[in-house]
């Protein structure tokens, strides 16, 4: 409860005894209601010091919400969380001054050249003259952006924004970034190359707390956790929640009609799940083999053309779709 | 998706197509035809001028040269006929949040001329196609992302056009509401309509008969799927190592190795040897002798992502912002 006499020395929301030295965050029971609305319900978490943390989520669970929270631009209506130490209700301030942030929306001026944009941060940051030379020309070196330093933001490439967005949000040298879909709809050599810098960060000891969509992305994480309707339903690292499907048998099934064949499968008996993976047709069969044997036939005598059927391990993709089935809902 | 109806018809036939913004040309020369009923994927780098082509072909933006027939009719002589025949859902579609998803579809629906008396039926049919129904009564903003890109897609589908073009529809989307978008447009392709599609998720991309591969404003290869990954010179082969990191450097001293890509915790390497075993054996050794448990070496098959980063020259062309060149008009 925040004491109304004191409004200027709002109280902690986390007891200390929750927080170890070796834990950049920690969520502990953390709620945020919009009215009658809870974007997150009640959610505990911890991040360690140097892991690469991926928050996943489907569109609209809570992850944004989670995010503005624990960067300390909004308050938490119940519960909260200890970001670098530091109190999110307490002491939002120097949680701000603590960490880096960049969104899925550049967070760069677009009318401001390469330069402006990097000094603006540093201003923001008060960095002295002599660090920001220092910053500046390992950014510049970092986002491979030398010799534009002139150029304007707008025109330079989506992989090069990104870049310099990943360079102003760290100029002040953050020990912790929050990266809310930084790679959302960059094409897949882009992609890669941004993991890179992310991984030499990482190297580097700093801890990353990244949502994404992109799976493959997802299982560069340390360790993961899943939010759905504002609540936690599954977090380890992704060995882990790929292993709850660890008992099931997933076929890949290549057929000429992929969703045809997803249709004729879909509330069969044996089948528990039927969803496409790319040209693809997985089916998650469960622990019953005879759906496993019967699947070629099944689909052939409904009219279907199998080309091949593989058993394959499930991908952290498979399991996202389990999980969100799991709760009885669609995304 | 199914095989697309061989009716020898053309939903498409692209000639010459140019548009230059200024000094940069977005879109150069490009020269393309699409059979009527085919899913066709548009694949290419940020800035590769994807979305100018497509608002070329959807006919809110004018071409410096060349032409595009759709179904016949010219984009740049005889905009009025081919208009009523398309529906584009463009980067920037945006619904009316204070309105219903019900009202949204009426207002689309009067926005592109539906008879009066068939716009309730439309809009109901859209509205459980799209899965929609239970919430046509719920405002647009308080809709899930997932669920504001099927309304959107209801939206453009109001007009029955025979062709669509849509610019990155599931950028940001998560994996599940993905799949439920291209489950619709499955059922889109199973009507015959013809879907123009471009596309930043290869998984995507494995869906749709055919794709073309666009980098600095022309399409530099056509094929299917399969065609497409049957180009990448070389084989793939998939590492599983306890560290896959510290393997990178190690794999790269070989010749034979041409690039390395991170999938997930494993690597899938292009290497240009015979398919022996031998390469298979000495990367093993290599790795095993570097100090690193090998769980596997295996040959693999190429997918798509491979044949973007392989067949895609990468330059880091700067964007073009044809946002500059006009407003956007539904209409």
């Amino acid at each position: 409860m925040r004491m109304p006499w004191n409004p200027q020395q709002p109280e902690s929301c986390v007891p200390d005894s929750l927080v170890h030295s070796d834990d950049a965050i920690v969520v502990s029971g953390m709620r945020k209601s919009f009215g009658d609305f809870a974007a997150v319900d009640g959610i505990d978490f911890t991040v360690k010091k140097g892991e690469i943390f991926g928050f996943l989520g489907p569109n609209g669970s809570g992850k944004t919400t989670t995010i503005r929270m624990l960067c300390g631009v909004i308050e938490p209506t119940g519960g909260g969380a200890r970001v670098m130490g530091y109190d999110i209700c307490s002491q939002a301030e120097l949680v701000r001054a603590n960490i880096g942030y960049m969104s899925q929306k550049f967070s760069l001026f677009q009318d401001l050249t390469v330069d402006e944009n990097l000094k603006f941060y540093a201003g923001i940051y008060g960095l002295s003259a002599a660090k920001f030379a220092e910053r500046r020309g390992y950014i510049l070196e970092m986002a491979d952006l030398r010799g534009r330093e002139k150029e304007l933001t707008g025109n330079l490439s989506v992989g090069w924004k990104q870049r310099l967005a990943l360079g102003c949000a760290t100029i002040h040298e953050p020990r912790l970034i929050f990266l809310d879909e930084p790679t959302s709809g960059v094409d897949p050599t882009a992609r890669r190359h941004f993991w890179e810098l992310l991984n030499e960060l990482a190297a580097g000891g700093v801890t990353l707390f990244v949502t994404t969509h992109y799976m493959d992305e997802a299982t560069h994480c340390n360790r993961l956790a899943f939010i759905y309707r504002g609540r936690i339903i599954a977090a380890g690292t992704p060995h882990e929640i790929k292993d709850e499907l660890a008992r099931d048998t997933i076929l890949q099934v290549e057929v000429a009609d992929g969703e045809g064949a997803l249709a004729a499968l879909e509330g069969e008996p044996g089948i528990k799940e039927a969803y496409m993976q790319g040209a693809m047709l997985h089916v998650n069969v469960g622990e019953r083999s005879a759906a496993e044997a019967d699947l070629p036939s099944r689909l052939g005598s409904a009219g279907f053309r199998v080309l091949g059927t593989d058993r394959v391990e499930p991908t952290l993709e498979d399991a996202f779709v389990h999980l969100v089935g799991k709760q009885g809902g669609r995304a | 998706m199914t095989e697309a109806p061989h009716t020898g018809e053309l939903a498409l036939d692209i000639r010459g197509l140019t548009r230059r913004f200024r000094e940069v040309t977005a879109v150069d020369d490009v020269t393309l035809t699409i059979p009527r009923g085919e899913v066709f994927g548009l694949v290419g780098p940020d800035g590769a001028g994807k979305s100018s082509l497509i608002r070329m072909l959807a006919t809110v933006l004018a071409p410096t040269s060349g032409d595009a027939l759709v179904f016949g009719r010219s984009v740049v002589k005889e905009a009025h006929a081919v208009k009523p025949r398309i529906g584009y859902m463009s980067q920037a579609f945006s619904l009316y949040g204070d309105l219903t998803v019900r009202e949204n579809l009426d207002f689309f629906a009067e926005l592109r001329g539906v008879p009066r008396r068939e716009m309730a039926a439309r809009a109901e049919r859209l509205l459980e196609f799209s899965g929609l129904t239970e919430f046509q009564k719920r405002q647009a903003q308080f809709l899930s992302g997932g669920m504001k890109q099927k309304l959107a897609l209801a939206a453009t589908l109001i007009s029955e056009p025979d062709m669509l073009f849509l610019d990155e529809p599931t950028t940001g989307v998560d994996p599940v509401s993905r799949r439920e978008f291209w489950r619709i447009i499955a059922g889109l392709h199973r009507q015959g309509i013809t879907v123009f599609v471009a596309t930043p998720y290869m998984d995507e991309a494995d869906r749709c008969n055919e794709i073309a591969f666009m980098a600095q404003g022309r399409i530099i290869l056509r094929d299917t799927p399969t065609g497409m990954k049957k180009r990448v010179p070389g084989r793939v082969v998939e590492i599983a190592v306890s560290d896959y990191r510290a393997a990178m450097p190690v794999l790269k001293r070989l010749s034979y190795v041409r690039s390395i890509e991170v999938s997930g915790e494993m690597l899938r390497t292009l290497v240009d040897c015979e398919d022996d075993g031998a390469c298979e054996g000495e990367m093993r050794a290599l790795l095993s002798s570097s100090g690193l448990v090998v769980e596997h070496v295996r040959p693999t098959a190429t997918d798509l992502e491979m044949a973007f980063a392989t067949l895609i020259p990468s330059v880091d062309l700067p964007e073009r912002d044809d946002r500059a060149a006009g407003p956007e008009v539904p209409e």
